[in-house]
């Protein structure tokens, strides 16, 4: 074929224009189709109404249980989810009487918020501590050094430091879940192992319909369902970590 | 030459130094791998050959699937199989025995994997302290 400059510049025009439109086109069909499907957003609503010291202590046992939670008796403790009166969990929201009506030594359950915007990840030196797709917010115990940056970072206590190595205050390992070592931070991981199994966290199993679980971003979900009907709170709202442990109150 | 007589001797014990091992062996027995104890499934993830030589990269690509990507399963090359990503649910139930199929390469070759200071093992703990 002959080509004259004219032809030319015209192709390499269209070109240039095909280029640059190209892959704007490929992103908008991707932020168009794929962000919906995969959207989901691991949430717990804890009924605070419903939950008894029986079945909080329940709830802890099978989490310490599965989970090769050392029991360390000093303020050396390790914890995943523990029990906490509502002045300490809701410092500054105690004051709205209009919603918040308990009694401020009134006991309910504390565990890590999987907050939406998370200060324990933006501040890990080695991303050990790092943000799961459906909003885990997730620890790569293998790479954790244990400066401690995210206890100082986390707002809400929810994270221990191995001060001694934890097998030795382990009364029974359960071979399918690693422990951790010493010199090593951890936390609840909102049972990611089971809900690859399809199924719900240990301590949602354990608390008898006290505590929900599903996914925030499925208007029919369960999570959803009960939001949408009671006046739920979070922890410390004003730091605008957006925590996905909503409490019912 | 200057010195031949120092040189000679300095270069004499630098050999015999340099060449210790060798002669230190002389009369042991040669490396032998040692016996291990197989499990009842024939076909391991991949074939034999690259497990014992590349199963240290196996598994830390797993560990980085598993815990940083969220991919569940492994394809197997050898069998075609989809095989779940874990060492304590796909490993360890074929070798449960850590002293009996781990350790005994391992202490062999003098090298101490850290996998189990934190991964529990059925069966075999002895080694720990």
């Amino acid at each position: 074929m002959k080509s004259n400059r004219r032809q030319f510049l015209a192709t390499l025009g269209i070109t240039a224009l095909g280029w640059s439109l190209f892959p704007n086109l490929l992103k908008a069909a991707e932020a168009t189709s794929g962000h919906s499907l995969k959207g989901k957003r691991w949430a717990m609503v804890i009924d605070t109404k419903k939950l008894t010291v029986e079945i909080m202590e329940k709830c802890i046992r099978a989490c310490n249980k599965a989970h090769n939670i050392p029991h360390i008796p000093d303020k050396k403790e390790v914890k995943w989810i523990w029990i906490e009166t509502f002045h300490h969990l809701f410092p500054g929201q105690m004051g709205d009487k209009t919603h918040v009506s308990e009694y401020p030594e009134k006991k309910s359950l504390c565990l890590c918020n999987h907050c939406e915007n998370p200060p324990c990840v933006r501040v890990c030196p080695t991303k050990a501590t790092f943000q799961r797709e459906d909003g885990i917010v997730m620890m790569d115990f293998h790479r954790c050094i244990g400066c401690r940056y995210c206890m100082a970072a986390c707002p809400f206590g929810s994270r221990s430091f191995n001060f001694y190595d934890p097998r030795k205050f382990l009364k029974e390992e359960n071979p399918n879940f690693p422990t951790r070592t010493k010199g090593v931070v951890e936390k609840c991981l909102f049972c990611y192992e089971r809900i690859d199994e399809g199924k719900k966290p240990y301590c949602v199993e354990a608390a008898e319909g006290a505590i929900y679980f599903g996914d925030l971003n499925d208007p029919h979900s369960e999570v959803r369902k009960v939001l949408a009907e009671r006046y739920a709170i979070t922890r410390k709202p004003e730091l605008g970590t957006f925590p996905c442990v909503y409490y019912l109150i | 030459m200057y010195d031949g007589g120092k040189i000679l001797a300095g270069l004499a014990i630098f050999v015999l130094i340099f060449t210790f091992p060798f002669w230190y062996n002389i009369g042991n027995a040669a490396y032998q791998r040692p016996k291990l104890e197989k499990p009842k499934e024939k076909n391991c993830v991949e074939s034999v050959e690259f497990m014992r030589a590349d199963h240290m990269q196996l598994l830390n690509e797993w560990r980085d699937e598993y815990v940083r990507e969220h991919i569940t399963t492994y394809k197997s090359h050898l069998t075609g199989k989809k095989i779940r990503i874990s060492l304590t649910k796909t490993c360890l139930k074929c070798h449960p025995n850590r002293d009996k199929f781990c350790d005994k390469c391992h202490a062999s070759l003098a090298v101490s994997p850290y996998c189990w200071d934190c991964h529990v093992t059925p069966k075999g703990d002895s080694n720990e302290k």
